[in-house]
């Protein structure tokens, strides 16, 4: 595979609003074939970001450049092969067949072409049976879709997209993730993705960056952004999920117990007996107390002893890694932390509700993937010979 | 004979002197429209969609149009067009070209007001929903225009029903003189002097029926025009 190179990259981009308001990317570039997902709060200038970087809109300073080039020959090659949805897109009040072929009229295609496209992106898209209704009378749901419909219907290398689900009921907002994943990316080169969601950025992105007060605290796959959070905004917006691997060992009711690391965990999930599971949890839900606390009089399922292995501190909270029959990652405020003598060697132990952890089948059964569980053994065994 | 019966009669048979007004009276008023479209509908659009320094006296400006006296208006341009004004030697006075030039001057404000009006009223998200789509400026004027075309049929009727049913400044400058600036409005003032009810009952039907017929016309042409597809 050839390296990817960079389609969009915006250097020193600022645009000031007013006092509180401002804008200021030193750099970003959206990669040929990648899905950068832009994330943050409401108001932290994320719509900015994607207007500028469509060339919607000018920086007061700072530059975009489009393929390598800049001005406005790179702001028209840019118009011609990009599309944009926005969060609250403007229909014409007309059919949808006329709002979805919109885009194509105006790049001077031909009406039978046009009508042809419109009529194989509406049907992929579920919403041929919509052609011909004012676009009034469509739903929430389904002018969204019929917003996508218009994006994509141009084939465009470029996709710009403004929290597409950001109005749009849970049912709907599913659906639709449905599609961008399914369809956005099959038509569209580049795509351009800014969410105040934090599991539409994970879920959908290749790379995923994390806008405040309109600086771009970190960009990386969401990997990286989970288990290497910036600050501590970044670590609480992400949600910060963490997984450990197991294998189900009982099964009661949506209830499974998990094998982890020789631990047994009670947890959330459906899965059949020798599954392989990931379990995923937030480092805030872990519950730490000292060594010797028993599980007596609490209503917490899950106990674990463990021992700290390094200890971050950021802002009021701080971040623990723990060591115990698996590597943990909790999340506790300094305060909680300075009273437990948190520090590297310490011992805590570490209780969790059985409801803050979700396992999901990984699709392979413990016989078949020995092979991986042993050199997931070797690995940790490794690890734990490095650690002095 | 009952004068509203004479009237219809007038109107049905064709009557020559009744046909002969109420065809000069649309001549003239249409002529008319069509300057004050030209002049007014791109003023009031691009007041409408430019954002510059001195925007709200040219507002307001286009505004006190609306209140211009027509009678006032038909002043100032016999002034203008007297013998001893500064247009004189043009002698246009007391011709179908004064009337024309005074209903311009009366309808112009209307229409560039009521278009001011509507284009303001468009949300700014077409504009950059238009360019998003890959618009050029002039494609992404008319669409926005598009959305607000029953608002501009609404000011050129506005437009065209300030002068069809003025009387003063026509009388002023057009004088009503028999087969050549007679229109409908001064024909009714005449004939209702003279005593004539019949002839003055048989404009006033067809003023008020050429006003409804006109502004139901334009309305129409408005609403079909919803489901035509763009030409871009």
């Amino acid at each position: 595979m050839s390296e990817p190179t960079p389609v969009l990259v915006g250097d020193a981009l600022r645009r000031v609003h007013g006092p509180r308001n401002t804008l200021d990317v030193e750099h970003i570039e959206l990669m040929a074939g990648e899905l950068l997902a832009v994330f943050g709060p409401n108001g932290a200038g994320k719509s900015t970001l994607l207007r500028i970087l469509a060339m919607l809109e000018k920086p007061t300073s700072g530059r975009v450049t489009f393929r390598g080039a800049s001005g406005r020959d790179a702001e028209r090659a840019l118009r011609a092969t990009s599309a944009v949805v926005f969060q609250r897109a403007y229909f014409w009040r007309e059919t949808v067949e006329y709002n979805v072929g919109l885009g194509l009229r105006l790049r001077g295609r031909s009406r039978s072409e046009t009508r042809q496209r419109v009529r194989e992106v509406c049907t992929q898209l579920g919403i041929a049976s919509l052609l011909n209704a004012p676009v009034e009378e469509v739903s929430g749901g389904e002018a969204q879709r019929v917003a996508l419909a218009r994006a994509l219907v141009l084939d465009p290398d470029v996709l710009f997209l403004d929290e597409p689900t950001a109005n749009l009921d849970t049912d709907a907002r599913v659906e639709l993730r449905h599609d961008l994943e399914r369809f956005a990316r099959e038509r569209a080169t580049s795509i351009f993705l800014i969410t105040h969601d934090r599991n539409e950025a994970f879920h959908l992105a290749d790379r995923v960056g994390v806008l405040r007060e309109g600086r771009l605290v970190q960009i990386g796959t969401p990997t990286e952004i989970y288990e290497n959070p910036a600050d501590v905004y970044t670590a609480r917006v992400t949600g910060a999920e963490f997984t450990l691997h197991g294998t189900a060992t009982a099964t009661e009711d949506r209830m499974l117990t998990v094998d982890v690391g020789g631990a047994q965990l009670l947890v959330l999930g459906d899965a059949a007996v020798n599954d392989l599971v990931k379990v995923a949890y937030r480092p805030e839900d872990l519950v730490l107390g000292a060594p010797d606390q028993t599980n007596r009089d609490l209503s917490t399922r899950n106990l674990l002893h463990a021992t700290v292995t390094d200890r971050r501190d950021m802002g009021g909270l701080v971040r623990l890694r723990l060591r115990g029959p698996v590597e943990l990652v909790a999340l506790v405020t300094r305060a909680a932390a300075d009273e437990l003598g948190a520090s590297p060697g310490s011992r805590v132990s570490v209780r969790v509700k059985a409801t803050a952890l979700h396992a999901f089948p990984t699709g392979a059964t413990a016989e078949v993937d020995t092979d991986d569980a042993i050199e997931e053994a070797a690995e940790a065994l490794q690890e734990v010979a490095e650690t002095p | 004979m009952d004068p509203l019966l004479e009237a219809l009669r007038l109107i049905t048979s064709g009557d020559l002197y009744v046909w002969n007004v109420i065809v000069r009276s649309l001549r003239i008023s249409g002529l008319a429209l069509v300057l004050a479209v030209l002049i007014g509908l791109p003023i009031g659009v691009t007041v409408g969609l430019a954002r510059f320094r001195f925007r709200m006296p040219v507002v307001a400006i286009i505004n006190a149009g609306l209140a211009f006296p027509p009678v006032v208006v038909g002043l100032a341009v016999f002034l203008l067009l007297s013998r001893s004004g500064p247009l004189g030697d043009l002698s246009l006075l007391y011709t179908p070209w004064a009337m024309i030039g005074a209903q311009a001057i009366i309808a112009g404000p209307y229409v560039a007001a009521v278009s001011l009006a509507a284009v303001e009223g468009i949300p700014p998200d077409i504009a950059l929903q238009a360019r998003a789509l890959g618009a050029s400026r002039w494609q992404s004027i008319l669409l926005q225009l598009r959305e607000v075309r029953t608002s501009l049929v609404a000011a050129v009727a506005a437009g065209f029903g300030a002068i069809i049913s003025e009387v003063g400044a026509v009388m002023i400058v057009g004088g009503n003189i028999l087969d050549e600036t007679r229109v409908m409005t001064t024909a009714i003032v005449l004939e209702t002097r003279r005593g004539n009810f019949e002839v003055a009952i048989a404009m006033g039907i067809v003023l008020m029926a050429i006003a409804v017929y006109v502004n139901v016309v334009l309305l129409l042409l408005g609403r079909r025009s919803i489901r035509r597809p763009l030409t871009a």
